[in-house]
């Protein structure tokens, strides 16, 4: 196959990824979108006769457009436009969840700091304020205090850009200490750990311990909605657990499997490359369905 | 000749560093000197850059 690889950064992930598809021969394009131009009206030469474009692309912009242009010239790209808008905003990402009845944790939304404050009271403390770009656990705040609502309030309404200005609240999950990362297929799991740190973030870029997971029937469930929820794809699942049961929290669209491919037996790379396989072959627009 | 280590200088401190053998242009490598990232450039010549900074919508 011919398969484009768009990035603008080789991480740990695209070097596992590049060398599985070049070890099945298959012929591999690397595209660095920061040198090309995007044109409206015919696709981009770099994306003519390829038989599928792998997003890849770190910043979340860039992946947006990127897939953007693949949907409006008809070039098949893993994980689609629809996906990429979908995962790239934490609010859009929650209202799939809930509109397919996954359960994910209460969340609220808000324009100004007295809304945002009266969605934390709501919830009481502590409760999270999170940002709805971004990832890594990265400016995310675990607030304790109306003081320190306040506070978070305040600079974000003064030093951040307008998209610092749309609060996203959310209820504070008691998760015991640890979080569960999915990597899944069309809704089929490859592979799962769990992160744990004594940190309430428990991203494994945060430097959480992993460990291999074993699934339970509930989860894989949680896993293949959510996946549903938000178009399908080469996804990384997030999910809670509190003593009601599953929560996922997010699902990740430009996933990255190193610590995963670390953590479990799984070759994650090889299995990965399976799929795409299979997808490209199976015409890319039908996602697998998985038989449960 | 292709067991050569891949040789090159550091962008930041001048120093000859020595390449993983199977590194490729785009992917980051940190500097054995000072720990930065660094971006390969080119292969032939080898060149380093230090790497963009992290932007706010980096990520997954
Ligand atoms: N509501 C919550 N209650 C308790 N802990 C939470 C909650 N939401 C997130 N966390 C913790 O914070 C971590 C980061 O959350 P989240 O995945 O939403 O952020 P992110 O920056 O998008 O991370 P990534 O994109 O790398 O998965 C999670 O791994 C989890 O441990």
């Amino acid at each position: 196959m011919r398969i484009g690889v768009c990035y603008s950064r080789i991480r740990r992930d695209e070097k596992l990824l590049l060398t599985e598809l070049r070890e099945r021969d298959h012929d591999v394009e690397k595209i660095d979108v920061r040198k090309h131009r995007f044109g409206v009206h015919e696709p981009p030469a770099v994306f003519r006769d390829l038989d599928v474009v792998i997003d890849r692309c770190l910043a979340t912009s860039r992946s947006r457009y990127v897939t953007m242009f693949c949907a409006a010239h008809d070039v098949p790209v893993i994980n689609n436009f629809e996906t990429a808008e979908i995962c790239a905003d934490k609010v859009a990402n929650s209202l799939a969840l809930a509109a397919a009845g996954v359960p994910t944790p209460r969340t609220e939304v808000s324009f100004t700091k007295a809304a945002a404050l009266e969605s934390i009271e709501s919830f009481g403390y502590p409760c999270v304020l999170k940002p709805v770009t971004g990832s890594w656990g990265r400016l995310m705040a675990k607030i304790d205090s109306r003081t320190a609502a306040e506070a978070i309030l305040e600079h974000k309404e003064t030093l951040g850009h307008y998209e610092h200005k749309v609060f996203y609240v959310q209820e504070f999950v008691e998760k015991g200490g640890r979080d569960i990362r999915v990597l899944a297929t069309d809704g089929t799991p490859i592979a799962a750990m769990v992160r744990s740190s004594d940190h309430w973030l428990t991203n494994a870029a945060k430097g959480a311990e992993t460990e291999p997971f074993d699934l339970d029937d509930r989860a894989s469930e949680l896993v293949a909605a959510a996946s549903e929820a938000v178009g399908g794809g080469l996804l990384g699942i997030d999910l809670m657990e509190t003593p009601d049961g599953y929560t996922v929290h997010e699902v990740n669209h430009t996933v990255e499997f190193k610590a995963l491919d670390a953590a479990t037996d799984v070759d994650v790379p090889a299995r990965v490359v399976d799929w795409i396989e299979r997808r490209v072959a199976a015409g890319i627009d039908a996602p697998e369905v998985t038989a449960s | 000749m292709a067991d050569d280590p891949i040789m090159a200088e550091d962008p930041l401190t001048g120093d000859e560093i020595e390449l993983p053998a199977d590194v490729e242009v785009g992917e980051i490598i940190d500097s054995p000197v000072t720990g930065a990232e660094l971006e390969v450039i080119s292969l032939d010549p080898v060149v380093l850059e230090e790497a963009p900074e992290l932007e706010e919508d980096w990520g997954e």
